[in-house]
């Protein structure tokens, strides 16, 4: 398929990896930030054709991983309510909450359906003016433009039956709390380029030059990944740390103008909560003060109570980079996908989905 | 078992894991499978039932006969390429196929929501009566009951056939041997996608239309040229992966594939890049998998490319010894993976 089979190329990619042997003089250590990266090196086994002294670490950026489990029981509790039609992404719909999960209360006998855009939430609205419809907005600056644009929509129907349970995060404030961590073994970075196509690269110029740490925009397909690591590991070895583009068919030093300012209408900058990680100051986004009616939160009275997180599931350590899926004591025992402890084990861009996926082979298995 | 009183018997799902049905459970992955295993299978377990063949395959004094029942519900019940009417027939047709049937007889049992359009039923039945004339299968005997409104979806249908094997046919997933090749009938993942593209809140500007077909006509000719056929599987819910998954588990042996031997239209390429799904798990409804011997395996795709429905046949892999995973898969960049079956239903992905 063009545009798709070229950036999977085998002959392409062995060359990649032969390159990197070539440059290799000591051991490196990368993160990738984003889930779909982390899928794609997992699925392809990237990391099995680099040399034994690069290591890929993966980062917290799945969205549906880090949205925290009080949100999850909010979600569960609102989707629970008569009346209300409660629209999420797909993968938003197996994460499990203290007790349930939104496939449990649909299965109980709430209004749950996957919509693929927050404008299909405000047409359902639109739709259905005696339901209350209530839409999940997740996901970090990829999403949150189309989220803000539902919000606009809404406002210009002027629909009083739609809100949203806003859970929006940003990825610079979550690079900075791993960088500023005593024990970051993070030498360099692979931005994620679908955040960078909406938000550009400026942000991450001061964040390279205070931390004194390389950072490659980076694209999703396999051929991206062999790019983005070998253009990060030349500057590791020259003793650069610069941010640099690899993905230029889809990002901009400054981003797309129109989403940012879209974004910004809607949303204001607010500390958030990260499942596993704990709270990041200003690493998220809320409806501005104008925009408060279509906040779920305050339309439906709901719990909001602290939770504590499964002890045995690390899904915390694995966010931060500092363990790997397999390095779980529930991974693939108490935790699968079928029966997740934590989220990074139900999206399709956690870490512990990737690896249980196209890694793990289950004992005893009849 | 036997000698204990059914009613005794408690639920083998922990209450904790799974106290309601969900969805999942019918996603055609390993959710369902246990779902078979741990409750269905457990209660009506026996040696027909326990070869989880695509249908039983009954021994008579006469000879040997097939039998499958499958129950239809689709949204919405007309898609491009087909009907929840052809799917009806075509669903147990192909099912009995796969057992090395030639497909004779049907039932046709209906569950009608009150309220339900009466012009809308009879194009179903019309859409039934043409699929089961091309097929040259009977429909003998049916059965309606009408459910309060809000009860039902519209309309679900059960079919259940029989269909007569063969002398000498025997088709089941123990005889797979090391060396065998894997034949995929032809491109992957169109029945999932056109259902997908239409249903309310997708706007895919896709033509992708289902591949809902017949295979016994395909399947037919496969015996007749004696190509010493091991086992064969249609490729519906958990697509080619939940297929070759399902029996490899039931043998000593491994499946290899190769990624890049897998035919899939651009069009369903696309949409799946979209939505963060990958196609050897996507449904199909009219294609299937061929395991046979490696020296009659062109033969074999030749066979299949002279159908209309099997122009894209290939030989997408080998049956390997026993090794550490069912089913592996050589990736497009030359790395080897793990094809695990899917855990529940392939959810569309936020970013």
């Amino acid at each position: 398929m063009k545009y798709v089979s070229e950036y999977r190329d085998r002959d392409t990619a062995l060359k990649y990896a032969d390159l990197i042997k070539q440059l290799v003089t000591r051991k490196w250590s990368i993160m990738e930030v984003c889930g779909g990266q982390t899928h794609t090196i997992v699925k392809y086994g990237i990391d099995q054709l680099l040399p034994d002294t690069v290591t890929l670490i993966h980062g917290p950026g799945c969205p549906v991983c880090v949205t925290p489990v009080e949100l999850i029981n909010q979600a569960v509790e609102i989707a629970g309510f008569e009346n209300v039609i409660f629209c999420s992404f797909g993968d938003m719909l197996r994460v499990p909450g203290s007790t349930d999960d939104l496939l449990g209360a649909k299965a109980s006998g709430g209004d749950v359906r996957i919509v693929y855009s927050p404008i299909d939430a405000v047409r359902i609205a639109a739709g259905n003016p005696e339901r209350e419809v209530v839409f999940f907005a997740v996901g970090f600056e990829t999403t949150a433009p189309v989220t803000a644009a539902a919000v606009l929509q809404a406002e210009r129907l002027g629909l009083d039956n739609f809100t949203m349970l806003v859970s929006h995060v940003l990825v610079p404030p979550a690079i900075e709390t791993i960088l500023s961590s005593p024990d970051c073994a993070v030498q360099g970075f692979l931005a994620a380029g679908h955040v960078c196509a909406i938000m550009g690269y400026i942000e991450y110029e001061p964040i390279a030059e205070k931390y004194s740490v390389p950072i490659v925009v980076t694209g999703f397909e396999p051929l991206d990944i062999f790019e983005g690591v070998y253009m990060c590991l030349q500057q590791l070895e020259q003793g650069r740390t610069e941010v640099e583009n690899q993905y230029l068919r889809a990002v901009s030093r400054e981003g797309n103008l129109t989403a940012v300012e879209l974004m910004r209408s809607v949303f204001e900058v607010t500390d958030r909560k990260w499942r596993g990680i704990g709270k990041i100051p200003g690493s998220g986004f809320r409806l501005r003060d104008k925009f408060s009616k279509f906040d779920a939160g305050r339309k439906f009275k709901v719990s909001s109570h602290e939770v504590e997180e499964s002890e045995i599931c690390i899904s915390g350590e694995v966010l931060r980079g500092n363990k790997k899926p397999y390095e779980c004591a529930a991974f693939g025992a108490e935790c699968t996908p079928e029966h997740p402890l934590g989220a990074p084990m139900v999206s399709s861009e956690g870490a512990c989905a990737a690896y249980y996926r196209y890694r793990y082979v289950r004992k005893n298995d009849e | 078992m036997s000698d204990r009183n059914i009613s005794q018997m408690t639920c083998p799902i922990p209450l904790d894991d799974y106290p309601e049905v969900t969805m999942a459970h019918g996603g055609g992955g390993r959710l369902m499978n246990d779902l078979i295993d741990r409750v269905i299978l457990k209660a009506f377990s026996n040696p027909i039932l326990d070869t989880r063949h695509d249908g039983a395959v009954l021994a008579t004094e006469g000879g040997k006969l097939a039998f499958a029942t499958d129950s239809h519900v689709i949204t919405p019940l007309f898609f491009p390429g087909g009907d929840i009417g052809t799917l009806s027939i075509y669903g147990t047709v192909n099912d009995l196929a796969m057992c090395g049937a030639r497909p004779r007889w049907l039932s046709a049992s209906f569950i009608i929501e009150e309220g339900f359009s009466m012009e809308t039923l009879w194009r179903v039945v019309v859409s039934m009566a043409e699929a089961s004339k091309k097929t040259g299968i009977s429909i003998v005997t049916g059965d309606t009951k009408v459910v309060d409104r809000g009860k039902g979806d519209g309309i679900y249908i059960n079919t259940a056939g029989i269909g007569i094997i063969p002398p000498g046919i025997e088709i089941a997933p123990s005889k797979i041997r090391e060396g065998d090749a894997v034949v995929l009938s032809g491109d992957i993942g169109r029945h999932g996608i056109a259902v997908l593209a239409v249903r309310e809140g997708i706007q895919l500007e896709s033509g992708i239309r289902s591949d809902l077909a017949p295979l016994d006509s395909m399947v037919g000719d496969l015996l007749d040229a004696d190509l010493n056929v091991h086992c064969m599987r249609d490729l519906t819910r958990g697509g080619l992966a939940s297929g070759l998954n399902e029996i490899a588990s039931m043998t000593d042996c491994s499946i290899r594939i190769e990624e890049n031997l897998i035919p899939v239209h651009d069009e369903v390429q696309g949409a799946c890049e979209i939505l963060g799904f990958d196609p050897i798990y996507v449904a199909n409804e009219g294609k299937f998998i061929t395991i046979l011997p490696s020296r009659y395996a062109d033969r074999a795709v030749e066979i299949l490319r002279d159908h209309e429905e099997g122009s894209q046949a290939a030989i997408i892999g080998y049956v390997e010894k026993s090794s550490y995973a069912d089913v592996l898969m050589t990736s497009s960049i030359g790395s080897e993976r793990i094809v695990d079956m899917m855990s529940g239903e392939q959810l569309p992905r936020i970013c």
